[in-house]
């Protein structure tokens, strides 16, 4: 695991970017946390660095949305999906054989993923009108477990102390 | 080039039927000519989504399929007419849900087929652009139009009929995207606008000053910050009164949408200002608008509430208009979940 603490949204931005610099086609990245904690612009920042020039907005509408960069990034958001079960509808499956893939709001869906991913948790810091954002990495399988001293390394000017090595 | 020839075409008398699905609204109408409308009948899901706080999107689609032939047959009915009176379907084909789009666009499809009429692909967004014109289908132009919706925030000015150009558009969340939000982490229930719209009534707009993103810098939205800075407002004073912190919201969301409507309908030389999207509902957004216009010689356009939101109406009106302009859709037509404005 790997805490990250920001100081707002160009933060945010960095840290996704960093991110981008690893991510391999048929990644998949989920993004958790409440209302405002920086969700979107985590996929913003990394479908920027991966190249992806059209604009990235919120897929709470729309669900899925797709955009064209170095790699394919699917940007899907299941807030108004209600459970697991209704998630097959997104085939997420078959979006994973093309690009990197972020879900925003996966908490809800987390028991019909598939285990190798990237869970990115992202909680307020305590900071007033100072947006100070928290970032939990974990390693949910073999997809990711090569890269994770990189990813760590990549990370390190955000690391919050102490910072955890379980991986 | 559209426009001259829409003004010197010959058009002939037609009887459409319009379906809409994009959502969670089945919808079907008949529309005469583009503006006089027969009937229009909406069945929505909103009872049922409300249990589950928001747009699911297989109930949609599965309450779609079951809803569309009886709301058709309805449409037909309540209009006083048979198939054979019809010239041609036109069914919305994006943006939307895929699953949701399919059903409305598959059966637009069959019918087609089946009782041997036009089909014409129309798109959502172009639709609503249209529902102030059923309304009154002699606004003058050039006009801006504030398309506000759960999924959708542009400011779009139509110089002519099928001729618009968007000056902007949200860099993240839609307004009405927005409104659900706040309305959901505050607890208010589904669908947060008319929620947020009704107890703002009792609050103080003045009570809590949001942050008005991006009010005086070009053309494009931001809805993210306001969003946080109610989340945060809610933490550090959780004992806020909720009227005081959703017509707190709601002013400052209403702020932004009007201040660049109004200075686009300066620059722009329009001839007024018109509301569409299922945010265009909301109270205030309409006060503001009216407020704006009164002081600056324009009109305003508030099409009906019933008309702001999705409707089959204004997709019959817009197949018509396309219809007259480029002729049918190919039976192959597509769904497209992202499909865009058509822009000159």
């Amino acid at each position: 695991m790997i805490r990250c603490e920001t100081s707002g949204v160009e933060g945010t931005r960095g840290i996704a970017a960093a991110v981008a610099a690893l991510v391999q086609d048929g990644d998949l990245i989920t993004l958790s946390g409440g209302l405002g904690a920086g969700k979107t612009t985590f996929a913003q920042g990394l479908a920027g660095a991966l190249g992806v020039t059209d604009r990235v907005t919120s897929p709470t509408f729309t669900l899925a949305n797709r955009y064209h960069g170095r790699l394919v990034v699917n940007h899907l958001d299941v807030y108004r999906v209600n459970g697991a079960a209704e998630s097959r509808d997104l085939g997420i499956d078959e979006l994973l054989d093309d690009g990197v893939t972020l879900i925003e709001w996966a908490d809800v869906i987390m028991a019909a993923l598939p285990p190798d991913r990237l869970d990115v948790r992202f909680g307020f810091g305590e900071g007033d009108d100072d947006r100070r954002l928290e970032f939990e990495f974990e390693f949910g399988g073999g997809q990711w477990s090569g890269r994770a001293s990189a990813l760590m390394a990549t990370l390190e000017p955000w690391a919050a102390t102490p910072r955890g090595s379980s991986c | 080039m559209i426009g001259e020839a829409h003004d010197v075409a010959v058009e002939p008398p037609s009887i459409i039927l319009g379906i809409e699905t994009s959502c969670d609204e089945t919808a079907a109408a008949i529309v005469r000519d583009g503006r006089e409308v027969l009937s229009s009948v909406v069945a929505s899901q909103i009872d049922i989504h409300a249990r589950y706080g928001g747009v699911v999107p297989e109930v949609a689609s599965r309450a779609h399929v079951e809803a569309i032939i009886p709301v058709v047959a309805e449409a037909l009915a309540e209009a006083g007419i048979d198939h054979v009176d019809l010239d041609a379907v036109g069914v919305t084909h994006g943006p939307g849900l895929i699953g949701a789009l399919l059903v409305g666009v598959s059966a637009a499809k069959a019918l087609s087929l089946a009782w041997e009429v036009s089909l014409i692909g129309v798109n959502h967004l172009e639709a609503h652009l249209y529902a102030a014109f059923l309304e009154e289908p002699d606004l003058e132009m050039p006009l801006v139009i504030l398309l506000v919706s759960g999924g959708h925030t542009m400011l779009v000015v139509m110089e002519d009929h099928l001729r618009y150009r968007v000056l902007g558009s949200t860099l993240d969340d839609a307004a009405g995207e927005a409104f659900d939000k706040v309305a959901r982490h505050v607890g208010l229930g589904y669908p947060g606008g008319p929620i947020i719209d009704r107890l703002s009534t009792n609050g103080d707009p003045e009570a809590i000053r949001f942050p008005r993103a991006m009010m005086s810098d070009g053309w494009d939205f931001s809805f993210s910050g306001v969003k946080t800075s109610v989340v945060n407002h809610m933490r550090r004073h959780p004992d806020t009164d909720v009227g005081d912190l959703v017509a707190s919201f709601q002013e400052a969301v209403a702020d932004v949408l009007v201040t660049k409507a109004r200075r686009a309908a300066r620059e722009e030389g329009a001839r007024g200002i018109c509301l569409a999207g299922g945010v265009a509902a909301n109270s205030r957004l309409r006060e503001r608008v009216r407020e704006v216009c009164e002081l600056d010689g324009l009109r305003a356009f508030l099409p009906d509430r019933e008309m702001c939101t999705d409707n089959a109406a204004m997709v019959a009106a817009v197949a018509w208009h396309r219809l007259c302009a480029d002729g049918p859709s190919a039976l192959d037509l597509g769904a497209f979940p992202s499909l865009r404005l058509p822009t000159i």
